[in-house]
């Protein structure tokens, strides 16, 4: 079925070679207007080399790049209606923020008048109305993240590209930012295309997420998606955290698979999603710290139970975890919450963890990392 | 440094060196700057007493700077010849800066060195070998076509090409380091944000490097105005300041007239200097 | 691909100021120079390819001798402006506060902004009898008459000195000024005393400042020309001078282009030698400062 409304960029295929290297292996993707896309992975994954060639700074060695249904390939990047936010900004250092955010303006031959109103108006969009005549250097970081946004947003892009942006802020700066890009993107209602390593930002801010490794799309879905129901080892091992296990498979039953870790533990879980295993192979186990139940006393043991003591408390306020050094030796982190009250957990306690199958996934072992 | 009594003796008698050597460096200086208000007919002492008549007397034998036409054409072609200079290795120094920053030139290595190589050579040699060249070609072209080429014989153009042959390779180097720690994401964002090359290069590069062109500019005119080496083999009947005054002192006996000279150019290299520091601080401020 | 074009094109473009400057200016030129050396004349408008200009030199022991005598003189002048300029370079890098240091650097500067030639002036006004210095000397009783100091080696030296001294002290500096000052320290904790801290920390270090000035200095030293003539008089016997004398007094351009390419050659020679004794290469030192 096509749809009417198309989609404001499109890879299909897009494959990108530097000589022996593949950067880019058959990466296809769509993503519908006004949306807000992250590609997340790790450094050296490919990100950024798609993304330069999405803002036509390389080119593909195959596929195809659409942008509102029109192959761009031909385009070139300073004519592509895809304006992109540097990593370091970029921002021009000989210009005030009215010549920086008029450049572009200038370049397509806009009037005088025009450009003070559009200038202006932008400002207005991203809370700084007042900072026009003022030089780059006198600005914050949070400030020159949103004026090398305004200077894109000017010229009302199709689509706008951002390189991991928020990198050199700091903490709490960044946990502001994000909250305001995606205020932004709401604003403008443009897609925003976000290139990062760090998943708690793509979680936090975006519509869809692409999970880039080594060149290839590892799984693309909405954040609850990628966290829930990963479908490779390395999707559930690079978002969020987790306990790994490796280990055998003893039997599938239903949708159950019964696996034997290497430390000797029996353990049942689901598969990850599409994959299918059998009797004997070797998996990797994964199970978040906040689906461990941790109880006082060591309890009788059961299914998907294990018995430990608590080796020590990394306090962080409501995020608080405990590592549980088991029986077979290995440490396993478990989400606790530490009120202060008497009820909490100890160093040095003896305690039993229990999780549910249902949260706990294999993948084939070898499957990523 | 934890041990006293030796050290400050120690640092009082490396302090006392160093104004003995501040005293050195300007001495010379001094001595050839105060000469020029002397009230005499020697550069020498004792002294008579204080006068401006070397800077504007009009009369001999108290005949000053300003009205010695000689001394007055020398400075006009120093001038001339320091203004061409400068904006030719200003040129080619952005050029070469480009090239090496960002070309894909092989063998760059070598051919950095072939650059730097004009620097070490005595100004002598590049005197006198541009000088057998030109006048090669010259003789040649005159011998077997009958053309003669004026400006390959010794001249202002030759002691232009005979500054530059060296200068350029200052210029070249102080905008290259310039142009090195220039971010080149700068130039791919003007390009995202719609600019053709030629647009990118003249809004966003050249400004930039505004600030190394200038400063390499007023070095280069400083440096080809107080050339002597090159320019002595290469100057023809239109010499410029430096060789006219040596014409004066070798003869001997020459008035304050040369003194007062000194002074003028000292303070106007002092100032130039004074300007173009200012211009390269003033931007790194950023 | 236009692209891959528009690159070369540029490439070209961005190629030939260099190319024709280094090509015109410093490649044939010299070229041209070797080639006139090696001319003979035998006769009025006869010329053959020959080596007697350069056998002359090594025949006549006068050009023998002042060559000599530069180069060991040019030696003595780089070995005198390391000695004084390295304190001095020392004393602004590490031990002037940031902002007298800004101001010492540049108060060193000043001789570079002066011509030679008012260099060389006014030390003639110090040194010669009718000078400063020897109307101090007079003044204040310790000589009975005018003294003349001009127009003998030292003089020379002094002058040499003077000019290139910033010349040592420019890279010396920006050098030093690199050093972690946690360095001396750490030599003074591990138990040296001032000497041996110098000899074996920061000479070392300062290494690469150290060749690239030397080198530097002793180039200029030994193409310098206002200086030794006016301070030295007729007499001064450097070696430039002999190559003005051949080109411009004798017009026997031939034989002063061959001594041309002998004093290239031989401040070349030195040079390489420096830098294998002292285990640099060219790369290591003057092209980084």
């Amino acid at each position: 079925m096509t749809d009417t409304a198309v989609s404001d960029l499109e890879c299909s295929n897009v494959c990108k070679n530097f000589g022996a290297l593949e950067a880019v292996k058959d990466v296809s993707f769509e993503i519908p207007s006004g949306s807000f896309f992250s590609i997340l992975g790790p450094s050296g994954c490919g990100k950024t080399t798609l993304m330069r060639m999405i803002a036509g700074f390389e080119e593909p060695t195959s596929g195809d790049i659409a942008i509102k249904g029109r192959s761009v390939l031909d385009v070139p990047p300073n004519r592509r209606n895809v304006k992109m936010v540097f990593q370091h900004l970029a921002l021009f250092p000989m210009m005030n923020v009215f010549e920086n955010i008029a450049y572009g303006l200038r370049c397509i031959g806009t009037d005088r008048d025009e450009i003070k109103r559009r200038v202006q108006d932008v400002l207005n969009r991203v809370a700084l109305p007042d900072v026009a005549n003022r030089e780059i250097h006198q600005l914050s970081g949070g400030q020159k993240q949103r004026i090398a946004i305004a200077r894109c947003m000017v010229l009302d892009p199709d689509v706008l590209l951002l390189d991991e942006p928020l990198g050199a802020l700091d903490l709490k700066l960044r946990e502001a930012m994000k909250i305001e890009l995606k205020l932004l993107q709401h604003q403008f209602d443009t897609t925003f295309v976000y290139i990062t390593h760090d998943q708690s930002e793509a979680l936090v801010m975006s519509d869809h997420v692409a999970v880039m490794n080594n060149g290839r799309f590892e799984q693309i879905g909405t954040p609850q998606e990628l966290y829930h129901r990963p479908k490779t080892a390395f999707v559930a091992g690079f978002v969020g955290d987790s306990n790994r296990w490796t280990g055998k498979v003893t039997g599938v039953s239903g949708g159950e698979v019964s696996v034997e870790t290497q430390g000797g533990m029996a353990v049942r879980c689901r598969s990850g999603e599409g994959v299918s295993v059998k009797a004997g192979d070797a998996v990797a186990l994964y199970v978040r710290p906040e689906f461990i139940e941790l109880a006082h006393g060591r309890g009788t043991p059961g299914e998907n139970s294990l018995a430990g003591k608590v080796d020590s408390l990394l306090f962080n306020g409501a995020n608080s975890r405990a590592l549980v050094r088991i029986d077979s030796g290995e440490l396993v982190e478990v989400d606790v919450t530490l009120t202060g009250g008497t009820d909490d957990v100890k160093p040095g306690e003896e305690v039993k963890l229990t999780w549910s199958a249902e949260n706990a996934t294999c993948f084939e072992a070898g499957d990523g990392r | 440094m934890a041990r006293n009594g030796n050290n400050q003796a120690f640092m009082l008698g490396y302090r006392l060196y160093m104004v003995a050597f501040f005293v050195f460096l300007v001495a010379p200086l001094i001595a050839a700057g105060t000469f020029a208000f002397n009230d005499s007919v020697f550069p020498s002492l004792p002294w008579k007493g204080f006068t401006l008549d070397w800077f504007f007397g009009t009369s001999e034998p108290m005949l000053g700077m300003f009205h010695d036409s000689r001394l007055l054409q020398g400075l006009y072609y120093s001038f001339v010849i320091g203004l061409c200079v400068s904006l030719l290795s200003v040129f080619v120094g952005t050029c070469n800066a480009f090239l090496f920053v960002r070309s894909n030139l092989p063998a760059k290595n070598f051919f950095y060195i072939v650059m730097v190589l004009p620097l070490v050579i005595p100004g002598v040699i590049l005197g006198i070998s541009i000088l057998v060249l030109a006048s090669t070609v010259a003789n040649t072209l005159d011998d077997s076509y009958g053309i003669d080429i004026g400006f390959l014989r010794p001249g202002i153009v030759l002691v232009v090409l005979g500054q530059f042959s060296f200068i350029a390779t200052i210029t070249s180097l102080v905008i290259t380091a310039r142009l090195r720690k220039f971010d080149a994401a700068m130039e791919e964002a003007a390009f995202n944000l719609g600019a053709s090359r030629l647009r990118v290069l003249w809004t966003v590069t050249l400004p930039y490097l505004r600030p190394a062109m200038i400063a390499s500019g007023i070095v280069a005119f400083l440096v080809s105005f107080e050339n002597f080496n090159t320019t002595l083999f290469l100057v023809g009947s239109e010499s410029p300041l430096t060789i006219t005054m040596f014409d004066r002192m070798a003869k001997g006996g020459s008035t304050p007239v040369l003194n007062a000279v000194s002074f003028f150019l000292m303070l106007g290299s002092g100032l130039l200097a004074l300007v173009s520091i200012l211009v390269q601080r003033d931007r790194t401020a950023r | 691909m236009s692209q891959r074009d528009a690159r070369r094109l540029s490439l070209i473009l961005l190629f030939t100021p260099f190319a024709l400057w280094i090509v015109l200016l410093i490649l044939l030129p010299h070229i041209g120079m070797g080639v006139l050396s090696l001319r003979e004349k035998i006769a009025p408008r006869q010329y053959e390819f020959g080596f007697a200009n350069y056998v002359e030199f090594f025949q006549e022991p006068i050009y023998w001798h002042i060559m000599a005598r530069t180069a060991v003189m040019s030696l003595l002048v780089t070995a005198l402006a390391l000695i004084v300029g390295f304190p001095v370079a020392y004393y602004i890098a590490k031990i002037a506060g940031p902002r007298t240091r800004g101001a010492m650097f540049m108060f060193c500067l000043i001789p570079l902004w002066v011509s030679d030639l008012i260099r060389a002036f006014g030390w003639i006004l110090l040194l010669r009898e009718t000078g400063v210095i020897s109307g101090l000397l007079q003044w204040s009783g310790l000589a009975a008459g005018p003294v003349e100091m001009l127009y003998n080696d030292a003089a020379v030296i002094v002058g040499l000195v003077y000019t290139v001294m910033l010349f040592m002290i420019v890279p010396l500096t920006s050098t030093l000024e690199g050093m972690d000052d946690a360095m001396v320290e750490a030599g003074y904790n591990l138990g040296g005393n001032g000497f041996t801290v110098l000899r074996r920390i920061i000479i070392p270090y300062a290494m690469p400042g150290i060749v690239s000035g030397s080198i530097i200095v002793f180039m200029l030293t030994a193409g310098s020309y206002l200086t030794p003539v006016l301070l030295g008089g007729k007499y001064s016997s450097w070696f430039t001078q002999t190559i003005y004398d051949q080109f411009i007094t004798r017009y026997n351009w031939e034989s002063g282009a061959a001594f041309g390419f002998l004093l290239l050659f031989f401040t070349s020679l030195v040079v390489w030698l420096g830098l294998k004794l002292t285990g640099q290469s060219l790369t290591s030192t003057v092209a980084r400062s």
